[in-house]
């Protein structure tokens, strides 16, 4: 055992754990920080296998835009914990079942020797990962990332549309309406008589 | 010595507790949405691994494009979310079912 | 313009008019009802004469218009061919069409429908030139349909009377019948020479001798097989024996469509369509014998129901009837160009005799019974004279156009050796005295004799047509008898001028085809000298001699009124139903059909398709929806878990099952 072993297990256990606290919490605030540090741990784990770019971009994006998304989200609603966990539990043995099966089968797949080579081939080391993923990325990937881009757009018109209001929801008064303002629209004078006084 | 199949077999583990996740807090959908995140980690994780371990930049290049899908996803999900919310005033699963009517 | 557009400019032009007039009669003036068609019809005709003179000078116009659609291999095209018969054809239906167009204005002056009818006889045009112009099967039966459509329509003109209802109704039923016979036909055509094509499938036709075809588990020759299918078709439109039915009762439609319809054009396209395809039908005796004896049958005893009737039309009708016949007898003995010769001439005298009995039905104020009439020539000369000279046609008085064409086809008949042509000797020299005397009785009571309708009980129904007492009939205006007096010119001349080269030259019979040991029209070709020779000598033969005979009896009988012979009470039943082929149709045939109707209705439709096949499934979509509904709960999470446990199941099926 070397050192960075006894750092992937570090990890691993705490990436393991969050996301155990993740779908277990009480409070949806509390997953959403727990997701945070399963990413954080993730990250670690990638740094790992010499994918630091991705690290990097997994804490700055992930973590910083949206993690914070699912924060403030899960905050701004006003939502009834005790509704969405009634028999939160009832389904437990059945979903523990598929889990630990479906963890079984993938150890059976994984242990297969195909997987088990400890030495790996690597990436050259002479450039940066940052700079052989952006070779690669600007050069073979071309359309994809431009893709990649369009489908951001996208996401971020969808999402504006999809949560903008139809209706006014504030009392702000709209400068350009009140220069539009005009009297005869406002004041009526009326002449009349003047009562006769007794 | 950690090889290639530790790192699938946190990657499987990730998976089955997101599957767990998801039967869960079947009602929340926010926290579905959370697990589904969760399950792309898994698949991640996977990628960087096998790049690692076969020395393959492919790999990460698909990591980069889920990650983009997934930022994408998520911040429509979240939005529907926030339209659900507005007119349902509940993010429950159970009262969003008017389809089957 | 190439002579391309200018064929298919004589179709279309009835066309428009027809939709025009159909479209936009009501809004247009209503002289345009009348002005577009008669232009229109009068280019066509001119045109007509065109493509006549051209065919004339031995130019055989094919080509095809456009391809109408692909059926697998098969290449369906719209085409016209015009030689010398699809042209003189032409001529004569654009001619009759004419003037039956201008006839039309005053005989359906103050019908509600006016545009409709024009609209209609346009149609008629149009489809019947189709028909005739056709260079293949198809566009034949298109045409020829065509033409079926517009009769029901015209037959059933006036669709508030149930009669006129009735007649439509029967026509096209018992035309459906012979239609069917004709679709096999080209069917047959169709399977065994895989083109439609006019040229190609009479160019290989010699390759169809000799073959069999099963048939309800005998072997019967294959030519014989298709031209039996054509000929039924042709005697649906014929109205040869037993399909002839339906003729007597179209005369429920107003009086100009008898004259165009069923009796000048459409009713002729049975022949025309037996002589199109006299290379088919010439090596089959078997198939020339039946259409020789059916036309024996049709021409003899449709003829002495004639002398029968007292409605003025159906006297005329049973006359077109016998007339047929005499046309289907000239093809059984392969003398198809002297059949269209018949045809021909018979146009234009029994055109002429239809409209001239319409001019005596307005005259008579639409009282259609001869019974009624009397006297007439006092009133309405033009149309006196110009009936006699049709009368004289039609029984074949020497230098008139019936007589050289029915003389031939007699003449034609005696010197046939093929199976029946002694029957048919003797069915067409009968016919002669038949006809003879149902024309002159007609004659005499309609235009001689007492003027009875001044003896008619008075009747005070509205709805009752025709002269009181003290009226007197009067003669029509000039669009009728400029007609009459058209017509009359062909019905007395034509004969005498076109007989020479009918029978002589090389005219028709190039375009037809006759088997060398077919030898009857080349006899008569032998024995004849002219046509005043042939007048001459036609004065010592039977024929004319049993015309004078029936003259005399009419005379006798319905003129001096001398009841010398008293019709047997027996002979007087068969005759009132008509031979009883009626009577089988309305209560054997139709009960049978009713009934079987019935049971396919009630077990194969209501049972079968509705309960089982349409309920049926849609119960059974039902009873699997009720059932699927419940999967459907509605749970995203559901799905999902049904999602994972799939995927689980092919995990462990490729992990699993894979290694086994």
């Amino acid at each position: 055992m070397i050192f960075t072993d006894y750092l992937f297990y570090l990890f691993s256990s705490i990436l393991v754990l969050a996301s155990l606290r993740v779908i277990t919490a009480n409070n949806p605030v509390y997953s959403a920080l727990s997701l945070v540090l399963a990413f954080f741990s993730a990250a670690g784990i990638w740094l790992l296998l010499h994918a630091e770019f991705l690290a990097i971009a997994l804490v700055l994006v992930y973590v910083g835009a949206v993690m914070v998304l699912f924060l403030f989200v899960v905050m701004m609603l006003d939502i009834n914990i005790e509704a969405l966990r009634q028999r939160f539990w009832s389904y437990f043995p059945v979903a523990l079942l598929i889990a630990l099966l479906f963890i079984f089968e993938i150890y059976l797949v994984v242990t297969d020797k195909f997987f088990s080579s400890s030495d790996p081939a690597g990436i050259p080391l002479e450039k940066s990962n940052t700079h052989s993923i952006g070779s690669v990325l600007y050069t073979d990937y071309l359309l994809p990332f431009q893709v990649a881009a369009v489908i951001l757009l996208v996401a971020i018109i969808s999402a504006i549309v999809l949560t903008m209001y139809g209706k006014k929801s504030h009392k702000a008064i709209d400068p350009k309406d009140q220069i539009k303002v005009n009297r005869n629209d406002r004041v009526r004078v009326v002449k009349m008589k003047s009562e006769k006084k007794k | 010595m950690v090889t290639l199949s530790h790192y699938l077999f946190l990657g499987g583990i990730l998976f089955a507790i997101s599957i767990l996740g998801i039967f869960l807090n079947r009602k929340n959908i926010i926290l579905i949405l959370m697990a589904i995140e969760l399950m792309l980690l898994a698949v991640n994780i996977n990628f960087i691994a096998f790049s690692h371990y076969l020395g393959d930049l492919s790999g990460q290049i698909f990591v980069f494009f889920i990650l983009t899908v997934a930022a994408a996803e998520s911040a429509i999900g979240l939005a529907i979310i926030i339209l659900i919310f507005r007119n349902y005033k509940s993010i429950n699963v159970a009262d969003v079912n008017r389809l089957k009517e | 313009m190439t002579l391309m557009k200018l064929y298919t400019l004589i179709p279309l032009m009835p066309l428009i008019a027809s939709i025009i007039i159909g479209l936009f009669g009501r809004q247009l003036p209503k002289a345009f009802s009348h002005l577009i068609p008669i232009v229109l019809v009068l280019g066509s005709f001119l045109l007509s004469l065109y493509a006549l003179y051209i065919s004339y000078h031995g130019y055989v116009f094919n080509e095809n218009l456009f391809r109408w659609m692909t059926v697998g291999q098969y290449d369906l095209n719209i085409g016209f061919m015009v030689d010398n018969l699809t042209a003189l054809m032409m001529s004569v239906v654009t001619f009759v069409s004419l003037m039956v167009h201008i006839y039309t204005i005053e005989y359906m002056e103050n019908d509600p429908g006016y545009s409709r009818f024009f609209s209609f006889i346009s149609l008629f045009t149009f489809a019947m030139l189709m028909l005739v112009m056709s260079n293949n099967f198809l566009q034949l039966f298109f045409g020829w349909e065509a033409v079926g459509l517009v009769s029901y329509l015209l037959i059933g003109f006036w669709y508030k009377k149930p009669t006129a209802i009735h007649a439509n109704m029967k026509a096209f039923l018992v035309n459906r019948v012979g239609d069917f016979g004709f679709l096999l036909g080209i069917a047959l055509i169709m399977f065994y020479f895989g083109t439609l094509d006019y040229k190609e499938v009479f160019s290989r036709v010699d390759s169809l001798a000799g073959q069999e075809s099963m048939l309800m588990g005998s072997s019967v020759s294959l030519v014989t097989l298709i031209s039996i299918l054509l000929f039924i078709g042709a005697m649906g439109k014929s109205a040869q024996v037993p399909l002839h039915v339906w003729l007597p009762d179209s005369m429920e439609g107003p009086t100009p469509i008898s004259a165009l319809i069923h009796a000048a054009t459409m009713v002729t396209a049975g022949i025309f369509l037996v002589t199109r395809v006299s290379p088919i039908v010439e090596l089959s005796n078997t198939a020339l014998s039946l259409i020789l004896i059916v036309g024996s049958i049709t021409a003899l005893f449709m003829g002495i129901l004639g002398i029968f009737q007292n409605d003025i039309k159906r006297v005329v009708a049973y006359s077109t009837l016998s007339q047929l016949g005499y046309m289907t007898i000239a093809l059984g003995v392969s003398s198809y160009s002297l059949a269209m010769f018949h045809l021909f001439t018979h146009a234009f005298f029994k055109a002429l005799l239809f409209l001239g009995a319409g001019s005596v039905i307005i005259g008579m104020h639409h009282d259609q019974n001869i019974m009624n009439m009397g006297n007439l020539k006092k009133y309405m000369p033009i149309t006196w004279i110009t009936f006699l000279l049709a009368t004289l046609a039609l029984v074949g008085m020497p230098l008139f156009s019936g007589f050289y064409s029915k003389e031939s086809i007699i003449e034609a008949v005696k010197y046939s050796e093929i199976v029946g042509s002694s029957f048919a000797y003797f069915a067409a020299v009968f016919g002669v005295f038949i006809t003879s005397l149902y024309s002159f009785r007609l004659y005499f009571i309609v235009f001689h004799g007492e003027e009875k309708w001044r003896n008619k009980p008075v009747s005070h129904n509205h709805h009752d047509h025709g002269l009181t007492s003290n009226q007197s009939p009067h003669e029509t205006t000039w669009v009728v008898t400029i007609p009459l007096i058209l017509l009359a010119i062909p019905s007395v001349l034509i004969g005498f001028f076109t007989i020479e080269p009918i029978i002589k030259s090389s005219f028709l019979l190039k375009d037809i085809f006759i088997l060398d040991s077919h030898l009857a029209l080349q006899q008569v070709a032998e024995q004849f000298h002219g046509p005043i020779n042939m007048a001459l000598h036609a004065l010592a033969t039977l024929p004319f001699w049993l015309m004078v005979l029936g003259f005399i009896v009419a005379y006798l009988l319905y003129y001096k009124n001398i009841n010398f012979i008293k019709t047997p009470k027996v002979l007087k039943k068969v005759i009132d139903h008509k031979y009883g082929f009626d009577n089988f149709n309305e209560y054997i045939l139709a009960p049978l059909t009713i009934r079987l109707g019935n049971v396919l209705w009630k077990y194969m439709d209501i049972k079968i398709i509705d309960n089982f096949f349409v309920n049926g499934s849609a119960r059974t979509i039902n009873l699997f929806s009720h059932i699927t509904k419940k999967i459907q709960t509605g749970f995203i999470s559901q799905y999902a878990f049904v999602m994972v446990i799939g995927l689980l199941l092919f995990i462990s099926y490729f992990i699993l099952g894979g290694k086994s």
